[in-house]
């Protein structure tokens, strides 16, 4: 096993994908000869070809509807949009093309694609690059959607999604591209879409979360059980579509108290979603109101003041103490 | 080279038969503002190294795409920029300490200048085209004489919102000149693999519209050809299509490293054609420019580039309760809830 960052493992299963068959492509802007501009897919071209690793005009819809087109006519093609936040130009391709061919054809036509895009904030981008924009995907039915926030998640997820039958949507924690090393296993594997990480068991609270916060979660969660002796459960959920509302609801039963920590605006978030679920299904378990911790509902805002907008440290010790204070 | 129009030669001679387009003073103006960019340009690329701003994106080598284009608007024009079109803005009156507060992450940096119709740097590729259009659209309704100019790069012709905003100018007859600033590059990917056309200017034939190819390291044909067509705009003759051809030296953006996608020598070759350069020739020869004067100017663009850094750090850091101002005219309850909770995490931390 290999110490492999985000990125590396990112690039280790493309070339396995790619290795173990012929169909998979993969295709974006600046993603062979420069690598991809955070480098996952960096030496792709080399070994596979520009044939296989395409360097594509700059277009977003076309590069989701020509990876479309190549899906149903028996390619698995791996899209990657450069950031999530130029998704706006592709969403059409997406939404109204990409997640509904099963259901026009009843399964004749089916999109057998994934689309890999960096998202998420805290690392200083321009304008425009940092927005979390799942909610688009996840209220798109069609579209799976998966947010890995480890190097031994990406790889297996990002594997499974090659394989999966449907269009899915792999979403990259930018801030987690290079944030850790782990031990990655070098054979494929795949883990389930669907299916949630235990980060850490606990009995006070239950925090779930996906992407660049899960760390933080994880991080304060150790401090505090360190500090103050609280006893924190930490779900990564990995998947919001198809969302592991199993794990969710186990553990909402046995701590009674729950925090959703994202970095997406709060109004229309997937927190609510997830709210929704739970008082849906383990409602009586509850023994306060769900606490949310969120962007606020503004533009993403610019550098200098993302670190203060952002779930941080802060933000979520406060959100702790309220979750667990009724 | 496809066929192009240029005045002023890389070895800075007026070409045989071409008139030069502009008065001495206005030449040296120009240069001014082209040499204050250049430097401008190296000194921020100087300023991220160093940490002090974030990431910037260089436009050294197409001075003369951009300072040309500035000259030829007027004041009742419409300009939509991306964000390399940083030297243009300085001439229409943008600061250079915003600029530098635009790359320090500060929420004043978009903020456009007074008295002129400037809009923020584009950064969504393509999506300022059918603005543009949109704003030429209104002037006619309204019977103005005002034109729109819209910037973009020869990548975003690849995009759909370019297709679209070209096609839908034309049918309108809308008041307004696309200029694409051709720099041969987005990014690592080259112009033969964004288009299979050899030129961009002959798209215009698919719009019904014309389309001009023109040296963009060459200022008096920039301004030459954006002058004629945005006079030709005001008269209510419709869109043109002008494309700017030029390089980018430096990366595109302090994030990329150019050296992965392109040699040494295509960046050399384009540095013999540099803009800034036939202009002093031009200037030299015609007895307007020495050493004396190019060492007090430069000492100038120092001092004035030291006065824009300086005013820009010395800017208060913007802090999370502004960035409720902005999201509506009247911010709604919900907002203002939430910018009282943001006010609180500050005073928490400023309490500590």
């Amino acid at each position: 096993m290999a110490l492999l960052t985000m990125v590396q493992a990112i690039n280790q299963a493309l070339a396995q994908a790619m290795e173990a068959d012929g169909r998979v492509m993969v295709l974006g802007e600046d993603v062979g000869k420069n690598g991809g501009v955070f480098r996952a897919t960096e030496g792709l071209q080399e070994r596979f070809g520009e044939h296989r690793v395409v360097d594509t005009p700059l277009a977003e819809s076309a590069i989701i509807g020509a990876s479309i087109g190549l899906a149903l006519n028996g390619m698995r093609p791996v899209a990657e949009l450069q950031f999530m936040g130029f998704i706006y130009p592709a969403m059409d391709q997406l939404a109204t093309q990409a997640a509904r061919y099963r259901f026009r054809t009843a399964g004749q036509y089916t999109v057998p694609m994934v689309v890999r895009a960096p998202f998420g904030g805290g690392v200083r981008t321009p304008e425009l690059h940092s927005d979390s924009l799942e909610v688009l995907c996840t209220h798109t039915p069609g579209l799976k959607v998966v947010i890995p926030s480890t190097p031994v998640d990406v790889k297996g997820l990002l594997l499974a999604a090659i394989d999966d039958p449907d269009p899915v949507m792999v979403l990259e924690p930018m801030k987690l591209y290079r944030a850790f090393r782990q031990e990655v296993p070098e054979q494929p594997y795949r883990l389930p879409l669907g299916k949630a990480r235990l980060v850490r068991e606990g009995k006070d609270l239950t925090v779930i979360s996906w992407g660049a916060p899960v760390l933080l979660a994880e991080k304060v969660a150790a401090k505090l059980a360190e500090e103050k002796g609280l006893s924190l459960e930490v779900i990564d959920v990995r998947s919001l579509v198809p969302l592991d509302m199993e794990t969710i609801a186990q553990s909402v039963e046995k701590t009674g108290r729950v925090l959703i920590v994202h970095e997406a605006v709060r109004t229309s978030g997937f927190a609510g979603e997830i709210v929704a679920r739970i008082n849906e299904e383990v409602f009586y378990s509850l023994e306060a109101p769900i606490v949310r911790l969120t962007g606020f509902d503004t533009p993403y805002p610019v550098p200098q003041v993302e670190d203060d907008w952002l779930p941080n440290e802060r933000r979520l010790l406060q959100a702790i103490e309220r979750a667990l204070s009724d | 080279m496809s066929e192009w129009i240029q005045i002023l030669a890389p070895d800075g001679s007026v070409r045989p038969g071409a008139t030069v387009p502009l008065r001495d003073e206005q030449l040296l103006e120009m240069y001014r503002w082209m040499v204050l960019s250049r430097m401008f340009d190296q000194r921020a690329i100087s300023l991220q190294r160093q940490g002090r701003i974030g990431t910037y994106a260089p436009f050294s080598g197409q001075e003369a795409a951009q300072i040309g284009c500035a000259f030829a608007v007027e004041k009742d024009d419409w300009i939509f920029p991306t964000y390399r079109e940083i030297a243009l803005t300085f001439v229409l009156g943008k600061k250079m300490s915003t600029a530098l507060l635009y790359s320090m992450g500060h929420l004043h940096g978009t903020r456009s200048p007074e008295g002129v119709n400037l809009l923020p740097g584009q950064i969504m590729l393509a999506t300022q085209i059918p603005q543009a259009v949109g704003a030429a659209w209104a002037s006619k309704i309204r019977g103005e004489k005002a034109a729109t100019i819209v910037f973009f790069g020869d990548g975003t012709t690849s995009k759909g919102d370019f297709h679209e905003g070209m096609n839908f100018a034309a049918v309108l007859g809308a008041p307004i000149v696309f200029v694409c600033m051709n720099n041969h590059w987005a990014i690592s990917t080259p112009l033969s693999k964004q288009t299979a056309t050899a030129t961009i200017a002959e798209k215009a034939a698919a719009y019904g519209m014309p389309g001009v190819r023109v040296d963009g390291n060459d200022v008096m044909a920039v301004y030459a050809v954006a002058k004629d067509a945005l006079e030709r705009a005001r008269r209510g003759e419709g869109p043109t299509l002008i494309e700017a051809v030029t390089y980018r030296y430096g990366p595109h953006t302090t994030s990329d490293d150019p050296t992965r996608y392109r040699t040494e020598e295509d960046v050399q070759l384009w540095q013999r054609r540099d803009p800034i350069l036939r202009l002093h020739t031009y200037l030299t020869e015609r007895g307007l420019w020495n050493e004396e004067r190019e060492a007090a100017l430069r000492q100038w663009c120092r001092e004035q580039i030291n006065a824009a850094v300086e005013e820009a750090e010395r800017t208060s850091r913007s802090r999370l309760p502004e960035v409720f101002e902005f999201v509506y005219g009247e911010p709604t309850a919900d907002l203002l809830r939430q910018r009282e909770e943001a006010e609180s995490f500050r005073a928490l931390e400023e309490g500590k």
